[in-house]
């Protein structure tokens, strides 16, 4: 546990309404951890919480949510309860975060070169000029061609993929030890998005950089990621290293994503979609929340939520299925059919 | 014909439905709505609940303050002008004039910019440049300038200022409203009845109009509060509903002349009864916007 | 970019041009030219002067054109009252309506800027609902009645400030207070709602993840995108001002062009209300003109846009 760059212990965060009757738990109990140099992927549907997940680890929730349990250790100290004073140091500086649209990321009033100087200006208290300088070697790190010309120049005057790569040199621009990537090449053209990931695997080993991938997509995890952790309705419902979770994944949603990939090898009629919706983070179900979409959920999955067990070091899954105890448990032997369930 | 356009109908009325049962729905400002009913009420009943003829005046009895000052007296509740007419009754009187000229103004310029922004948006081409155009322009002109304007040529009078005003107001219904039709030519009932082989002017009639009564409506209860300042300030300025008539901007006019020596009465009644009629018209109308059409928050 | 100004400069002529047949065919068709053109009392032979002059027996576009003529070479008309130049007699009084619109338009800033920043940041507290109240009763109580109501504290009962004419600085404060008092609250709900806008943005997001100073954040990121809006209103809001202010340069006596207007209509001198109305009009599209071109050159987007 020393030597984890960044550790999530239980963490939870809730949205309340304003009278204080609607809770909504987007980010549930999440426990992971991440070591210096790796890549953490993180896959969901839409509303699964990862994003909330990466703005929690931050500490920028919007005003309606809160953290209300857990822990963040990062680098040893615990980000939750630091002073916002502090926060604000780590920001950026330890921690940086690329988000998903670059055309809204970047102030359309101010040049490049402004903007990726800026956080060297706040952090590091560089001057004007030598954080222009300094811009125009970013600029450069990110395999953009003429740095001069760019540096000047506004974020509208640039392809979408130049402007993504220009966020991620905002991003490095401090050197930080994390880097949170949400659904970065989900604007980009597909034949951009190679680049763009080959950018960020290269940028990773020139800095030691740990990098947490946030992605629906199964694809990029396969090609970037050393972990992997997968969320549902705010929970996150296995994680392990990528290529074991891909050989025999444990828990059902996890299987029915991969399921759900239409293979070149493979010969099928249809694609697997999973049956349902996602469940209301407001009106969470008493058991397990996936319950109502599992073709493998018996009587015990209705009524209690499962904890995390963990299978291997290193690997766990939130699913009764792979508690050790099941075999001998008496309501296993009654499997329900899904139709029930909906 | 009919067989095609009936449930197409139906649906285009849908949301007409939905204006009713407005004060069943939450936040909706009761008090500004009490407030307007109670104006009108008195404008309507204004011959039984004055207690005297607002336009004859004795002159005996001018710049009485009100009942609770000294030289005040009960039989003026709230004192006497210039020549010494009955605050309380002109003010009552007054009430039916702003309600008169307030609603009909905005019936008038509602009804003129819904037409002309409905052709303007629905029919396009030549017909859309010209008004539109006319509309930029005339949009130029602030509306009490332009009012005024209008009033020094045609001269004023009651009938003229509710022309005028309807004149000057219209060009921000027909923006508004050619805006709504230009969203609504895109949806699908309207292609349908265009498919189905309808006229244009019946598309217009049935399709587009019924869709275009909400914001017709916000607007109008927006526009009512300015129309009646601009009523008011018409008065104010000498070129509104003329003397003798009680109208609450004149009285404050009149009202001018004693200020300097403190009869502040006259000022401060009329400018009261303004004041909480053009609120309420646009605490309800804001209301009326959120609810109705959140398009139009941007009003 | 130049096909931009050569396009948005053909739209303002037309613009000028609609605007003046209007008033023309208002004076022309729904008014009496036979009485407003000539002054109360004048004889036979000087409404026939007139006739000629403005060509009444001739087609209708004849008499347009001497009326546009006219009004390109500087000739308004005289005034019935002052019997001097229109032209003359406006553009001695405008100077005044300009100072009292730029002070009443730095009040309307002073005031509506900062209070709309503090409303949008502090959405749904104690300063968001004080300036929605704030926002309501400007946009909603009569110039005039505001200006009366502060004749009466402040020179009738207080005392210390005089009740009309130009004069020092305390001749200025209340007239100005009054005409800015509406543009205030206009101003204020723009700031907010734009800075509200802006401070959902992605790029405000952005700002925070970097871990900028929340100073930082606002002062700077948000800010200029949201004051965007709120400048160019201010800017062609000034023009509006000066021609809205016929209400408050009446209960000051303030000597500007809305006074002018005022005298125009009450001693029923119509060349003056005429050149009122026309002049102020063509400020006012002249204006958004400008302002547009202006928006065009500040906001890189459109600069480089061609």
């Amino acid at each position: 546990m020393a030597n984890k760059l960044l550790s999530l212990e239980n963490l939870s965060a809730h949205y309340v309404s304003q009278q204080g009757t609607r809770v909504v738990r987007a980010v549930d109990e999440v426990t992971l951890s991440l070591d210096a140099g790796e890549t953490l992927g993180i896959v969901g549907e839409s509303g699964s919480g990862k994003s909330t997940l990466a703005l929690t680890i931050l500490r920028l929730l919007p005003k309606a949510a809160r953290i209300v349990g857990g822990r963040i250790m990062f680098e040893g100290e615990d980000l939750v309860d630091k002073p916002e004073a502090e926060m604000r140091r780590v920001r950026g500086k330890r921690i940086a975060m690329i988000l998903q649209d670059p055309m809204a990321s970047l102030n359309p009033l101010f040049t490049i070169g402004d903007q990726v100087g800026e956080p060297l200006r706040v952090h590091e208290g560089a001057s004007r000029s030598s954080a222009w300088q300094r811009a125009i070697d970013l600029i450069k790190s990110v395999r953009i061609a003429s740095p001069q010309t760019r540096v000047a120049q506004f974020p509208h005057e640039m392809s979408g993929g130049m402007r993504q790569r220009i966020v991620g040199a905002i991003g490095m621009s401090c050197e930080p030890r994390l880097l949170i990537a949400d659904e970065p090449t989900t604007s980009l053209d597909l034949t951009i998005q190679a680049q763009y990931l080959d950018l960020l695997r290269e940028l990773q080993r020139a800095h030691g950089l740990a990098l947490i991938f946030i992605t629906h997509n199964l694809g990029i995890v396969a090609k970037m990621c050393d972990q992997l952790a997968v969320m549902y309705a705010g929970r996150v419902v296995e994680q392990g290293p990528v290529s074991r979770v891909f050989s025999r994944p444990l828990h059902p949603y996890t299987k029915a994503l991969l399921g759900s990939i239409p293979r070149m090898t493979e010969e099928r009629e249809q694609l697997t979609a999973i049956d349902g919706q996602p469940p209301d983070l407001a009106n969470l179900p008493a058991g397990c929340s996936f319950a109502a979409r599992c073709p493998a959920a018996f009587a015990r999955c209705q009524v209690e939520a499962p904890p995390a067990f963990t299978v291997e070091p290193g690997r766990s899954a939130r699913c009764w299925l792979v508690a050790p105890a099941v075999h001998a448990s008496i309501d296993q032997t009654i499997p329900l059919s899904r139709s029930a369930a909906s | 014909m009919t067989v095609t356009t009936t449930p197409l109908a139906a649906a285009a009325a849908a949301p007409a439905a939905r204006t009713l049962k407005l004060w069943r729905l939450e936040g909706f400002p009761l008090i500004p709505a009490l407030i307007l009913l109670f104006i009108a009420f008195v404008a309507i009943f204004a011959d039984f609940l004055a207690p005297y003829d607002p336009q004859i005046g004795s002159l005996a009895r001018r710049f009485r303050p009100p009942a609770w000052e000294a030289g005040g007296s009960m039989a003026h509740l709230l004192g006497t002008d210039h020549v010494g007419r009955d605050v309380l009754s002109r003010l009552i009187f007054g009430a039916r004039v702003s309600m008169v000229v307030g609603l009909t103004a905005v019936l008038v310029a509602g009804g003129i910019g819904t037409l002309l922004g409905i052709l303007s948006g629905y029919l396009g081409g030549w017909v859309d440049q010209v008004i539109m155009r006319v509309v930029d322009a005339w949009l130029a002109l602030p509306a009490l300038t332009f009012a005024i304007f209008l009033a020094a040529i045609v001269g004023p009078s009651e009938l003229n200022i509710i022309v005028i005003l309807g004149g000057v107001y219209w060009t921000r219904y027909a923006r508004v409203v050619r805006g709504e039709v230009l969203s609504l030519k895109q949806r699908e009932f309207v292609r349908l009845a265009v498919v189905a082989g309808c006229s244009k002017a019946l598309i217009m009639r049935r399709h587009i109009l019924p869709n275009v009564i909400n914001s017709a409506i916000v607007l109008a209860t927006l526009m009512l509060g300015v129309v009646i300042v601009t009523e008011a300030s018409l008065s104010f300025l000498g070129v509104g509903v003329p003397p003798p008539k009680p109208a609450w901007g004149l009285m404050m006019a009149d009202g001018k002349k004693g200020l300097m020596v403190g009869y502040w009465w006259l000022t401060v009644f009329p400018g009261i009864c303004i004041m909480l009629m053009v609120l309420s018209a646009n605490l309800l109308g804001d209301w009326l916007r959120v609810k109705l059409d959140p398009q139009l928050r941007q009003l | 970019m130049k096909q931009f100004i050569v396009r948005r400069v053909g739209y303002s002529l037309l613009s000028l041009f609609l605007l003046s047949v209007t008033i023309f065919l208002f004076v022309r068709v729904t008014g009496d030219p036979t009485t407003l053109l000539v002054e109360p009392g004048a004889s036979p032979e000087d409404i026939e002067n007139m006739r000629q002059q403005f060509g009444l027996d001739r087609p209708i576009w004849v008499q347009y054109w001497l009326f546009a003529t006219s009004f390109v070479t500087g000739d308004l008309g005289q005034s019935f009252y002052y019997r001097t130049p229109v032209l003359e007699l406006y553009f001695q009084r405008l100077p005044n309506s300009l100072q009292l619109a730029a002070v009443a338009m730095v009040l309307s800033l002073l005031i509506g800027i900062p209070s709309g920043i503090l409303a949008a940041v502090r959405v749904g507290g104690f300063w968001d609902s004080a300036g929605k109240t704030f926002s309501l009763l400007g946009l909603s109580l009569p110039q005039f009645w505001v200006g009366l109501v502060l004749i009466l504290f402040f020179s009738v009962y207080l005392g210390w400030l005089p009740s009309s004419g130009s004069g020092g600085i305390l001749h200025l404060l209340m007239p100005a207070f009054t005409l800015g008092w509406y543009f205030a609250a206009a101003h204020m709900r723009l700031t907010r709602s734009s800075m509200l806008e802006v401070l959902d943005s992605e790029y405000v997001k952005l700002a925070r993840l970097k871990g900028l100073p929340e100073a930082l954040v606002i002062g700077k990121h948000a800010l200029k995108n949201a004051l965007i809006p709120v400048i160019t209103l201010a800017g062609i809001n000034l023009v509006v001002m000066i021609n809205v202010a016929v209400v408050v340069e009446t209960v000051f006596a303030w000597p500007g062009i809305g006074r002018l207007l005022y005298e125009g209509i009450t001693f029923r001198d119509f060349p003056v209300v005429q050149c009122v109305v026309v002049l102020g009009g063509s400020m006012i599209i002249v204006v958004n003109l400008l302002v547009d071109i202006l928006y065009a050159y500040i906001d890189p987007r459109i600069r480089l846009e061609s």
